[in-house]
């Protein structure tokens, strides 16, 4: 059973305290866009052995959701990071490429 | 013979004798006995009967690896099957029974399996019962469960208490062995915060048996000294009887703490189950001896040899009073030697190595124990107990070379570290050969959060099988024995023919022999998963512990590769079995699960609703009265609200409030409809759906000022849906400016419903509840009968209904006052399903019944609910994808049954032809569906192809059985088309 | 309002702690940016700074909460919330913020005595032990959400939703009984 640390409020608690909601960074496609768009957008999903962007949310606690950068396949987590972001931020970035040099980036 | 020796025994206390029974025959221990040292001590040598052939068994072992002495213990709803002998600490007025035999232990008809062992091999309930099939629903598996299993099952609920609890800490150290007990020292000086747990009742694990010296003492005082230090530690905590089950990832790791098994009805818990999160794990778990595979192995009195040991030295039980030990290592001659000095005889020590020259065998033989080397057992002689041994050439086909008589052996064929903690989440092993032995690779640890070392082994547990090499691991001097090389032996004699390998156990509990193994290479079987299921070793409740590594020795041998080449299984927590109550803990009866009530619960209950759980809340289902079906109830709850005045407690309606400048925004692009235009003090009707488009909320919205909602969902979607604007908010519009909360439990509230509900209003005083100022469709503030109230003119019935919200704390009384002052107007309570009944009167869908997560609005005829003006609201894009504007989409109706029954609910309409699958297509299907007592008949509501088109046209759908009711598609709403009593 | 009853009306157990309900008690949800000057402002005149990150302030019987980056939970007699809504309301009716009455959403507990954490360990996967006075601890009891501090010398207060707190009690009840101590 995971242990999270939720960057909104600082606790350090097992997965029940939390609740996943998916990937993360998805970009929203709204009226307008491309079949093929609303299609990734819809169902696309990455489904790496190694490094992933995924969203959870403090639901036992302060309620927040936040990101986390997680290996799938030794667990190892990377980082933890504010959810108001698009793109992983620069410093996960390097965390994630000092434990993982052979990872490809985030694309 | 087994017997209680007159002295020793230095866990057992002689003055505090307890009283027990085996199979009905009174016996007497000593408080420190465990079940099974009390029954050696009594003379009971055999325990019970085989899993398959129904063999004779007695105690292989003195710990947690036995695989035969399981007993059923207890009586009544304290009854307990497969209870392990050498971990059931003995107490006064034990019951047990030995298991697996009819009619008795001594005379058991099953044993006739023993005789047709040829013709029961590995996997031969697979080959034998696969033809005719109905013959193994009918014949082969009954008879086959009757004969088969260990003990029977309880009857009767378990009347005992079990708990879970948490626990933190830096450092879990497993095993209370001299390892542990140095690591725990080691970290507990540098101020860590330690757990040290021990699966027994005592510390120091095996070396008080097997002596040795720790830092200049000898090692039983050294244990004291090291335990009242630990126990001088404030940041340590130290546990017995507490077993850690399981690693898992990130530290946390599963202990089970037994309490009461030895208390039957003390007031305590039985079991406590520890959650535990550990910074690291220490495991200093052990080794367990390893059984060597001779013909007869299993024949009670053949033993572990470190088992032989153990009963004599802590609880001066003789397991025989002639004892030949037979071993590939220098280990084995201690028990020879304990033996000795308890004043036992031991007639031979059979080596199978072809040179004995270690310290310990020296001892041995200066005190005159004949040692045979290179020799082995050909076949134990005895079948319900051990008469003798004939001895073979160890390099030989088992031809005997003499015979010495003996009433027990004591067996060695190496030690295996209990590598269970440090593989359970991944830690790697790697083979070593010296002592034939998968031990923790320290470069491949489990790793934990941060991709560190989770788990670290120490001691007999790492591979450091003797007491010095383990204490200088640990930093510490120790004196032991040296002891020389073993070798492996995985078939005694090597060259053993088949009539021996039928009877060399590898698995003792699921009788699987090196035959079967053998067998299974023979048949293709490579995989050491595929063969441990296809023969079942490892597979019984002791998971393996003595049989896994011999078994994958012969399985190597007969697929001629190299042990690590073929591996060992997986090893799977829990280390040994776990109560089902502990898991379960408090979670039981009414704590089973949260169970929510409303602020008028109480009421309810003391009218003795009939309860419908939504969600974790309980609801009213309908208020039946002395003599009254439920279906009256709800006829009569009906009527009453449409020709009277009902109550509804509605206080489980989600009830969110949502405020800030970009509230109406956020609305809109929430709800298919406008929000942002609603005036202030009105209401409006709204759905949700999902990005996919799928309806999955609806609810009335009321605008409470310029920048202030107050949001109504389902019962079931108040979490959910505020969970979903979160989201939305935290995760994508973080930049507007919204704030929401959750104030569903805020209030009580209570639909007043039908022609008397504003009559009922006024009797209570207080706001003008009038069509002016309070028309349908809004809502006012003030101060009803003296209560704070907030109350919207909205109908889930097509009456005039009024639905008062108040603070939770003020709603029992509210309701109170509304049951006694509309007494005079027929009020009467009503539960969910008139609510049902009156919503599908009018037509309206309900979430979950007219939707299933396919559905979109469009389906149910709410077109009108989704503005064409706004851009975007979640969902659009999708309902504009091809599917979801087919206009062959199933759309909803209403349904009349013909002859005025009621449909069965998820009742299909057959159409013409059949689909790829041969299945009948279908052309509709009933989402809702009551016996209407306002239209007399039964009403549905039903999703139909092109049904809003084929209005009056007949249906027929199924019924019970092939049976089909007729229904004519009709307008769904079937009571006041035109809204004027809602409306007035 | 002399109708208002609290969910368990002060419904208490002895088991080796006492374990009570307390009876109503006021409560008020305050989302704001907690940086804001008349949030501020507006607690200073209660008397009340602002609590760091999971803390806890305390002045003139009121009890002031961090629960999460923008909202703060203000604890007070059961008679005074609706003014100090209406106060807060005011005080803050020219930023973006929300206040809140939710004293009778919920339902507060006391697990009194030496060994009140030990009845914790059993709910809640919090580490208990460690937790500091003057902290708020949101997490887990069991099956329901709960919030906890340590409110004086061997007391616990537990917050739960008023639904529940039937079930909480259970809980609180079973994990005190005597016989069940842990150390």
């Amino acid at each position: 059973m995971l242990s999270l640390t939720c960057p909104c409020c600082g606790i350090t608690a097992e997965e029940t305290e939390f609740h996943p909601g998916g990937e993360a960074h998805l970009k929203r496609f709204g009226p307008g866009s491309s079949d093929d768009d609303f299609e990734g957008y819809l169902f696309g999903r990455k489904n790496p052995k190694g490094v992933h962007f995924e969203r959870w949310r403090h639901s036992h606690g302060c309620g927040k959701w936040f990101l986390v950068a997680r290996c799938t396949a030794t667990l190892e987590v990377f980082a933890s990071y504010s959810a108001q972001t698009t793109t992983p931020p620069v410093d996960v970035i390097k965390a994630i490429k000092a434990k993982r040099p052979d990872w490809e980036g985030y694309a | 013979m087994s017997t209680r020796l007159s002295k020793g025994g230095r866990l057992i206390d002689r003055a505090t004798p307890l009283n027990f029974t085996f199979n009905g025959k009174p016996m007497r221990g000593y408080a420190g006995d465990t079940l099974a040292s009390a029954l050696l001590g009594a003379g009971q040598v055999m325990l019970g009967r085989s899993f398959k052939y129904h063999r004779p068994r007695g105690l292989v072992a003195s710990g947690v690896e036995e695989p035969n002495a399981l007993v059923e213990l207890g009586r009544n709803a304290r009854f307990e099957p497969d209870q392990r002998t050498t971990t059931t600490e003995l107490f006064e007025g034990a019951e047990t029974r030995s298991q697996n035999h009819w009619p008795s232990l001594e005379f058991d008809v099953g044993e006739i399996n023993d005789k047709l062992y040829k013709f029961l091999p590995a996997g031969f309930y697979y080959k034998t019962f696969m033809a005719p099939r109905a013959a193994w629903k009918h014949l082969f598996e009954p008879v086959i469960r009757k004969s088969a299993g260990l003990g029977g099952a309880p009857k009767e609920a378990d009347p005992d208490r079990y708990e879970q609890v948490y626990a933190h800490c830096d450092v879990l150290v497993v095993g209370g062995g001299v390892a542990g007990l140095a690591a725990a020292l080691r970290e507990g000086r540098k101020g860590q915060r330690v757990w040290l747990v021990e699966q027994t009742a005592h510390w120091g694990g095996r070396t008080p048996v097997d002596g040795g010296q720790i830092d200049g003492e000898e090692a039983a005082d050294w244990i004291k000294i090291a335990l009242q230090e630990l126990e001088s530690l404030p940041n340590v905590t130290l546990r017995t009887r507490l077993m850690a089950a399981g690693q898992y990832d990130h530290g946390y790791v599963i202990g089970l703490e037994n309490l009461g098994d030895t208390r039957p009805g003390a007031d305590v818990p039985r079991h406590r189950l520890w959650r535990i999160r550990a910074g690291r794990t220490i495991t200093a778990t052990g080794a367990l001896e390893r059984p060597l595979s001779f013909a007869g192995n299993d024949v009670p009195g053949v033993m572990l040899a470190s088992a032989v040991r153990d009963y004599v030295v802590n609880w001066a039980v003789s397991p025989g009073d002639r004892v030949v030990v037979v071993t590939n290592n220098d280990d084995a001659y201690r028990t020879a030697l304990a033996l000795l000095d308890a004043g036992l005889s031991v007639p031979a020590i059979v080596d199978a190595r072809e040179e004995s020259h270690g310290a310990l065998p020296q001892v041995a033989k200066a005190r005159g124990i004949t040692v045979l080397e290179g020799r082995g057992i050909a076949r134990v002689l005895g079948r319900t107990h051990v008469t003798g041994v004939e001895i073979c050439m160890q390099a030989g086909e088992g031809g005997a070379t003499q015979v010495l008589d003996c009433d027990c052996v004591a067996m060695s064929g190496g030690w295996s570290p209990v590598v269970h903690l440090w593989s359970h989440c991944g830690g790697k092993l790697s083979w070593d050969a010296e002592h034939a032995m998968f031990r923790p690779d320290p470069e491949r640890p489990p790793l934990g959060a941060q991709g560190q070392p989770m788990v670290q082994a120490v001691g007999a547990a790492n591979g450091d099988l003797q007491l010095a090499a383990i204490m200088a691991a640990a930093g510490l001097g120790a004196v032991s024995s040296d002891e020389a090389p073993m070798m492996p032996v995985w078939q005694m004699p090597a060259g053993a023919p088949d009539a021996l390998r039928y009877k060399s156990f590898l698995d003792f509990q699921n009788d699987v022999k090196v035959s079967d193994v053998q067998l299974a290479a023979r048949e293709g079987y490579e995989s050491v998963e595929h063969t441990k299921r296809y023969t079942t070793l490892g597979m019984a409740t002791d998971q393996g512990k003595l049989s896994n590594i011999n078994g994958l020795a012969v399985l190597s041998d007969a697929l001629g590769q190299p042990i690590p080449a073929t591996g060992t299984t997986t090893f799977r927590p829990p280390y040994t079995p776990i109560s089902l109550g502990a898991i379960a803990a408090e979670a039981k009866g009414p704590l089973f699960q949260p169970l929510r009530r409303t602020p008028i619960h109480d009421w309810h209950a003391a009218r003795l609703a009939h309860w419908e759980p939504v969600g974790h809340w309980r609801r009213p289902y309908c208020y039946p009265r002395s003599g009254e079906s439920h279906r009256d109830a709800v006829n009569r709850e009906i009527t009453n609200t449409r020709q009277n005045v009902g109550l509804l407690d509605a206080s489980t309606l989600g009830k969110i409030v949502v405020k800030g400048p970009d509230a109406g925004r956020f609305l809109d692009m929430l709800y298919t409809n406008m929000m942002s235009t609603l005036k202030v003090g009105k209401c409006r009707y709204g759905l949700m759906c999902d990005e996919n488009g799928f309806l999955m909320d609806d609810g009335v919205v009321a605008r409470l000022s310029e920048d202030t909602f107050l949001c109504h969902t389902t019962t079931g979607g108040a979490d959910r849906i505020h969970g979903w604007m979160e989201d939305w908010l935290q995760c994508e519009w973080w930049d507007w400016k919204v704030y929401t909360a959750n104030l569903t439990e805020q209030f009580a509230q209570i639909a007043v419903v039908g022609p008397k509900a504003r009559t009922l209003l006024e009797r209570l005083g207080g706001m003008d509840v009038s069509r002016e100022p309070l028309p349908f469709m809004q809502w006012a503030e003030g101060t009803l009968g003296g209560f704070d109230a907030r109350i919207f003119r909205i109908s889930f019935s097509g009456e005039l209904s009024y639905e008062i919200a108040v603070p939770a704390s003020q709603g029992r009384a509210l309701w109170d006052k509304l049951i006694t002052e509309g007494e005079s107007l027929g009020v009467m309570p009503y539960g969910t399903e008139a609510l049902h009944v009156l919503r599908a009167e009018k037509g309206f869908i309900m979430i979950g019944d007219e939707t299933d997560g396919t559905v979109i609005p469009q389906d149910l005829g709410l077109g009108w609910a989704i503005s064409k003006k706004k851009d975007d609201y979640l969902g659009k894009r999708a309902q504009q994808r091809s599917h979801m504007t087919d206009p062959s989409r199933w759309k909803l109706v209403g349904l009349e049954t013909l002859d005025g029954r009621v449909l069965p609910d998820g009742a299909l309409a057959p159409a013409e032809g059949f689909n790829a699958n041969g299945q009948r297509h279908t052309q509709g299907r009933v989402t809702s569906t009551y016996y209407s007592p306002t239209i007399g008949k039964g009403i549905a509501m039903a999703l139909v192809l092109n049904g809003p088109d084929r209005m009056g046209e007949v249906l027929e759908f199924t019924g019970t059985g092939d049976t089909r009711i007729s229904a004519r598609i009709v307008d769904p709403v079937f009571y006041d088309k035109d809204g004027e009593k809602q409306n007035v | 309002m002399s109708n208002a009853v609290s969910a368990l009306n002060s419904e208490r157990h002895e088991g080796f702690v006492t374990v009570s309900e307390a009876g109503l008690v006021g409560m008020i949800t305050i989302r704001s940016d907690q940086a804001s000057k008349p949030l501020v402002k507006a607690l200073k005149d209660l008397g009340l700074s602002l609590p760091p990150k999971r803390g806890i302030t305390e002045a003139g019987g009121l009890v002031l909460a961090w629960m999460s980056p923008d909202e703060l939970l203000l604890i007070c007699p059961h008679d005074q919330a609706p003014a100090h809504t209406g106060a807060l309301e005011a005080a803050l009716a020219k930023t973006h913020a929300l206040v809140v009455n939710v004293s009778d959403a919920r339902a507060l507990m006391h697990v009194r005595g030496a060994r009140a954490d030990e009845v914790m360990m059993k709910l809640s996967p919090a580490d208990i032990q460690q937790l500091p006075a003057g902290e708020m601890r949101r997490t887990r009891f069991a099956q329901v959400p709960a919030a906890f501090w340590r409110s004086g010398r061997e007391e616990i207060s537990v917050i739960c939703f008023r639904s529940v707190a039937a079930y909480v009690m259970g809980l609180l009840e079973v994990s005190a009984r005597p016989g069940s101590e842990l150390f």
